[in-house]
């Protein structure tokens, strides 16, 4: 049996929002019968695009995050619905009856995500249905991988077991895997939004004149950790991602032409240190 | 045509007549919708052959039709031809356009009768030819697919029981032309087979069903076109809904008098830059035909967004074709397999997908990420491109890159990393500009410690990036389009800016394997020799002096040319000044040399009326127009005794209209165009695309309420004033866009029915091994121009044709002659020099009162206004508008520290102002923008005033509240929107600004 699954691969995002507005537009003032009822015009957002900031100045780093039902396999959605108003197909897509869920506001409250939209107006809680009315019709897929001009967006039908296998093989990961409601929207290099980098600049003085130091050697001690070294780029700069979010003690040590610098510091968010300056 | 030449000399006058009068019965028989259409009208029309004084006559009574021989005494209509033979050719179809013009003009087809009766004849015999044509694909669920086109690319529209389910991007079949691919440094790529369109246009449907269209003719209620017409009140008064026979008599009546009074020049006609796509409704086609009609003063556009490219790097490579932007081919193969680096500067092709191109570029710049080309953002602002990409952000002050340019110029000869070689072979000048970046003419030297002090960017960043620059095979991405545009050239140093683009590029070598002005928007391997129409080609206006219908257009598809007699014009960012003081100037946007930029328009020109009534098409000119304020106070002259408005939505201007008419979206109406493809200004666009479409734009769903087409609305008017068979030559939208498909390459590749029915064709791409050269290779190779591009007209090379740029000497100048011939310019010297502009971080007089800089990009979800306001979906994105209290605020962005340090928190309600204006909008606090500047879109297509009309903050969040009317230099028509000073704090509430 194939189910649907979705990829979506953060660093190929640029909010460009096609995706969104391609679900405002299936969904708004549509009737879908028997898969989903309008949503409303405004303020309705079945999906959303996150923006994560880290760092600042020239350093800065933006991650957007596309969020929307993840079509959960063990959904608490399904969990909190009465009279099995929230079911799973076959093909892996979680439904919300638009008849039975009237009235209960509890399976919108049930998402862990906050991705199951509360219409005020119909009294009924609505998802992003993966657009199950379309595939059923024969669409190859859903229209937000039709609509996004880099490719981040890649809808996936295969059986479980391939999708375990090629998420591992990939590093895909869902969001909140901790919570156990075992998503079938996967991310890849989601793992930016949840680590720190630290850069910084290596510069040679001469006289009154600062140059920048390309190919100095840089490296990064952390405690009980694995050193990590790096060079320089043809701005001087160096950076080191991948590092914890929690606070770190860490040493970064620059070396060029047998002059050497070193510091010490807390690293609690992802930033930039003073540059180093080397006296020619 | 053979066999209709050849059925002409069997087939007598007489047969025709019987032949027609049975077609009728027959298509009456055949189709209701034909019997309806007969059904409509009783008449007799007459078919006269003039030199026998006889003919035919066909009595329309009752939904029925009787042919009867002779010469009718009062007929309704009179169809009349010279002689049998001239009826013979013409009557049988298909028919010869170039003959049926001909004819008309040489008095050989003559029409006659009451407008009404005579457009309900021609309308009835052309339907009857074309009626049965089917279109639409059926899909599951009732529902019908149709093909339209945007600004922002093609879609599919599903409809169901008349009304429009959803749109979504065209996705290319199986059956549709292969895509290219790209070979560089061992990869192969080719494009997505979909076209990957914009925001503004998947948000369409949401301004079809818009709260803010205008269902019906309206009058303000204190406008009396015969007594008091309380012009003071416009955008106070309100409106109140009338009849469209009464609007129509009222616009009519108005043009009469205008014209009987003071002659056609006191009709101003003024439109924003873009319309929605299509050839046919395009305002360049119907509303310039029906003007030309009537005779209007026009007001002239500027080169809008060219700004620093037109008025100054023409000078020194000329492309005055293309307002000053540069040639677009082989850029993007040339790009990924030869360059080591991009610099884009003032460049975010990801938020402005160049011009009409959607995000086609986006998947290139992922693949140029994808092969390790190092990528340099130069930007105030860390722009969507950076984002996506990386790189190296550099936030220079708003307004001072050309300090930073000429740092860079001064690395480079200081130790010797430009491209010698080609400076001595191809260009001029060089010299006397180094003597000046060096500082040798008695001027500081341009060092990197200089620039820093200028433009904020450290000395040792400036240096090693000149460095990295001069040792790499580099693209400069200037501008969003990579060789034009940019916001830096829309600034009070944006003449400047763009002329020392040109020069960096030049100094290493343009036209060099790897090395260009590009970013990977345009220059895609697409077959350029395809002939489809843009709209700058005109269309159906017959215009023939202000479009570029001469160049192929008026030939491929002979239609009856318009003249506009009235040679007044006014210059549009000088509107206020034209109504408010009665006179202005501005400089003209010639395109056909680099010289013709130096003539200027004055208004009122001598023999001429001032301009009393506006026809206003459109209506977002606030929005696009520097000092808004004052713009609204001309609205609400006395002066100007009429304003009507012809407009789909309650866009700014609205309601400062005496008279609105509705007009209905291209969902609504027939018409046909290719993506990305406004022909001349923007010659060869599509090369932006990943594919070329060329799509029919079906007529979907009726129009909304009481809307009407733009052609169908002139058509109405021109029937009051008795001109509609010239406007119309008979034909229906429907009918025109047949006409345009006929003068296309199209026929060649897939009939008419099939076209029509399918609704789009895919034009195949060139093959891998015979793609057109590189921009500018035979340049560098001092070649002929070997690009398939027919400008400069030849009179613009001046050593031999096809050799050379189109600059004095042919080579590229680095001093231009055409700005040394004329009287020095203090603000645009021959040698370009770094000049603090006005209104920036220079200015610390005014920056006492308004510290921070403001910068006002090309929107992002917007093509300009369209897209934004009208109920769209695009406000429900927050990077573009936030809700707050039930109204969509614009986003102004703030730096941490300017925000903290004036209490404002993320999402607050901030008043931006200065002593021209003020504009409400929700912050957010942002380390994406540098300290010191703030940052919000231009170009909201909402007006709201908190107060009086101009004299108040705008809620709608218009940029240009705020922003001078000052050209950037004194020979120009170059508006600096990006120059601005502003405070800003969170707002109390109250309407006042100052």
């Amino acid at each position: 049996m194939t189910k649907w699954n979705m990829v979506l691969d953060v660093d190929r995002c640029n909010n460009c929002r096609n995706c969104f507005l391609s679900v405002l537009d299936e969904y708004a003032e549509n009737e879908h019968t028997g898969y989903s009822a309008p949503i409303l015009r405004k303020g309705a957002h079945l999906m959303e695009i996150d923006t994560h900031e880290r760092g600042s100045g020239q350093d800065l780093d933006v991650t957007y995050v596309p969020v929307t039902c993840n079509h959960c396999d063990d959904a608490p959605c399904m969990k909190a619905a009465e009279k099995g108003a929230v079911y799973k197909r076959r093909d892996g897509i979680v439904i919300i009856d638009p008849v039975k869920s009237k009235g209960q506001k509890q399976i919108a409250k049930a998402c862990p995500f906050g991705r199951v939209y509360w219409n005020e107006e119909l009294q009924i809680p609505q998802i992003w249905t993966f657009d199950a009315h379309l595939l059923d019709q024969g669409w190859e897929r859903p229209r937000m991988a039709d609509a996004c001009p880099t490719l981040a967006i890649e809808t996936v039908k295969c059986s479980d077991a391939e999708m375990e296998s090629r998420a591992q093989r990939e590093n895909l990961r869902t969001l909140q895997p901790e919570l156990g409601t075992k998503p079938r929207i996967y991310y890849r290099n989601l793992d930016r939004i949840f680590e720190n980098f630290v850069t910084g600049s290596v510069l040679v003085k001469s006289g009154d004149t600062l140059d920048i130091v390309e190919g100095a050697e840089v490296v990064l001690r952390r405690n009980e950790r694995k050193t990590i070294e790096t060079k320089t780029d043809f701005f001087g700069d160096f950076k080191f991602t991948g590092l914890s979010c929690e606070p770190t003690e860490i040493e970064i040590e620059v070396r060029h032409d047998g002059k050497t610098g070193s510091r010490r510091m807390t690293l609690a968010r992802s930033g930039r240190v003073d540059p180093f300056i080397l006296e020619a | 045509m053979g066999i209709s030449k050849l059925a002409s000399k069997f087939v007598s006058f007489d047969m025709i007549m019987f032949g027609l009068h049975k077609h009728l019965i027959i298509t009456r028989a055949r189709f209701p919708e034909f019997a309806r259409k007969m059904a409509e009208r009783d008449l007799v029309a007459q078919v006269m052959i003039h030199q026998e004084k006889s003919g035919y006559w066909f009595e329309f009574r009752g939904g029925k039709v009787r042919l009867s021989k002779g010469v009718h005494e009062r007929p309704d209509v009179t169809l009349g031809f010279r002689d049998r033979r001239t009826a013979r050719d013409l009557l049988i179809p298909p028919f010869d356009w170039s003959e049926q013009i001909h004819a008309q003009k040489m008095f050989r087809l003559t029409m006659n009768g009451r407008p009404d009766d005579t457009a309900w004849f021609q309308r009835l015999l052309i339907r009857s030819t074309t009626i049965g044509e089917r279109y639409g694909q059926d899909r599951p669920g009732g529902e019908v697919r149709y093909v339209n086109n945007n600004n922002g690319g093609p879609v599919f529209v599903d409809v169901k029981d008349g009304r429009i389910v959803r749109m979504t991007p065209v996705v290319l079949r199986d059956d549709d032309a292969k895509s290219w691919t790209i070979t560089a440094r061992g990869r192969k790529f080719t494009p997505p087979r979909r076209a990957a369109i914009a925001s503004h246009a998947l948000c369409m449907k949401s301004r079809v069903y818009s709260e803010d269209r205008i269902m019906y003719p309206m009058k303000r209620v204190d406008f009396d076109p015969h007594g008091e017409r309380n012009a003071g009140n416009r955008g106070v008064s309100g409106h109140e809904r009338i009849s469209w026979d009464e609007a129509l008599a009222i616009v009519a009546g108005e043009i009469v008098r205008c014209r009987t009074q003071s002659g056609p020049g006191s009709i101003g006609t003024l439109i924003s830059a873009h319309h929605l796509w299509g050839n046919v409704g395009y305002h360049l086609s119907a509303a310039h035909r029906f003007w030309n009609l009537i005779g209007h003063t026009y007001i002239e556009h500027n080169p809008e967004s060219w700004e620093g490219w037109f008025w100054g790097a023409m000078h020194h490579w000329g492309h005055s074709t293309r307002a000053g932007a540069g040639d677009p081919y082989g850029l993007v193969e040339d790009c990924l397999q030869n360059a080591e680096m991009i610099v884009f500067w003032s460049s975010d092709p990801e938020a402005t997908g160049g011009c009409y191109a959607g995000t086609e570029g986006s998947i290139r710049r992922q693949w140029a990420k994808e092969l390790g080309i190092e990528f340099v953002h130069i930007d105030p602002y860390f722009n969507h491109t950076a984002q996506v990409l990386g790189g190296k952000w550099i936030a220079p002050r708003p307004g001072t890159s050309n300090a930073l340019a000429l740092a860079i110029a001064f690395v480079w000869i200081d130790e010797g990393l430009y491209d010698r070689d080609y400076v001595e072979r191809v260009t001029t000048g060089f010299d006397e500009w180094k003597v000046h970046i060096m500082g040798e003419d008695g001027t500081a030297p341009k060092t990197p410690e200089w620039a820093e002090v200028e433009c904020g960017v450290e000395a040792h960043v400036i240096r090693a990036l000149a460095r990295k620059w001069g040792k790499s095979r580099t693209y400069l991405g200037a501008g969003g389009w990579g060789n034009s545009v940019g916001s830096a050239n829309r600034q009070s140093t944006g003449v400047q800016w763009a002329r020392s683009m040109v020069c960096l590029a030049a100094m290493q070598g343009m036209g060099k394997a790897g090395s260009n002005m590009g970013n990977l928007q345009f220059g895609t391997p697409i077959d350029y020799t395809f002939y489809f129409p843009g709209y700058v080609e005109g269309g159906i206006s017959g215009d023939l002096e202000y479009t570029a219908s001469a160049v192929s257009n008026y030939q491929r598809m002979p239609h009856l040319m318009t003249v506009n007699s009235v040679k007044q014009r006014i210059p549009r960012l000088k509107l206020a000044d034209a109504i408010l003081d009665g006179r202005c100037e501005g400089n003209v946007m010639a395109v056909d040399s680099v010289t013709g930029q130096f003539e200027k328009h004055i208004y009122p020109a001598e023999g001429y009326a001032p301009v009393e009534m506006l026809y206003r098409y459109g209506s977002s000119y606030t929005a696009t127009i520097g000092d808004s304020n004052r713009l609204i106070e001309a609205f609400r002259s006395p002066r100007l005794k009429f304003i009507v408005n012809q407009s789909i939505w309650k866009n700014n201007e609205t309601v400062f209209a005496d008279v609105i008419l509705p007009a209905c979206t291209n969902y609504e109406r027939w018409d046909i165009g290719e993506w990305a493809n406004p022909g001349a200004l923007v010659f060869h666009a599509q090369s932006q695309l990943n594919h070329r479409v060329v799509a029919m734009q079906h007529k979907c769903i009726e129009p909304v309420g009481e809307s009407r087409s733009d052609y169908e609305i002139f058509f109405a008017l021109s029937k009051k004033l008795g001109l509609s068979d010239y406007y119309s030559e008979g034909m229906t939208e429907y009918d025109w866009v047949k006409r345009v498909y006929e003068s296309s390459d199209m026929p060649k590749v897939m009939p008419w029915r099939k076209f029509l029915k399918r609704g789009y064709y895919v034009v195949p791409p060139d093959s891998e091994d015979a793609r057109v050269p590189t921009a500018y290779s035979w340049f560098a190779n001092e070649e002929k121009k070997n690009v398939p591009d027919a400008t400069p007209v030849a009179s613009e090379y001046n050593t031999e044709w096809l050799k050379g740029l189109q600059t004095q000497s042919g080579r590229f100048e680095f001093v231009p002659e055409t700005l040394r011939r004329n009287p020095p310019e203090v603000d645009r010297p021959a040698v370009n020099t770094y000049q603090r502009g006005w209104e920036g971080y220079w200015d610390e007089e005014r920056r006492r009162k308004y510290p921070l800089q403001m910068i006002a990009p090309h929107p992002r979800y917007s093509f300009h206004t369209m897209g934004d306001g009208t109920d769209s979906f695009l406000s429900e994105i927050e990077d573009h508008r936030v809700w707050v209290d039930g109204w969509p605020y614009t986003k102004m962005r703030i730096h941490p520290e300017d925000a903290e340090a004036r209490a404002i928190a993320d999402r607050a309600l901030v008043r931006v102002a200065n002593d021209r204006g003020g504009l409400v909008c929700a912050a957010q606090v942002t380390a994406r923008i540098r300290k010191g500047t703030v940052h919000v879109y231009e170009s909201s297509s909402l007006y709201r005033s908190a107060g009086e009309p101009g004299k108040s903050v705008d809620l709608g969040g218009g940029a240009n509240q705020v922003s001078s009317g000052r050209m950037q230099v004194r020979n120009s028509h170059a508006g600096a929107g990006n120059s601005i000073l502003v405070e800003v704090e969170n707002w109390n509430g109250k309407a006042g600004f100052e």
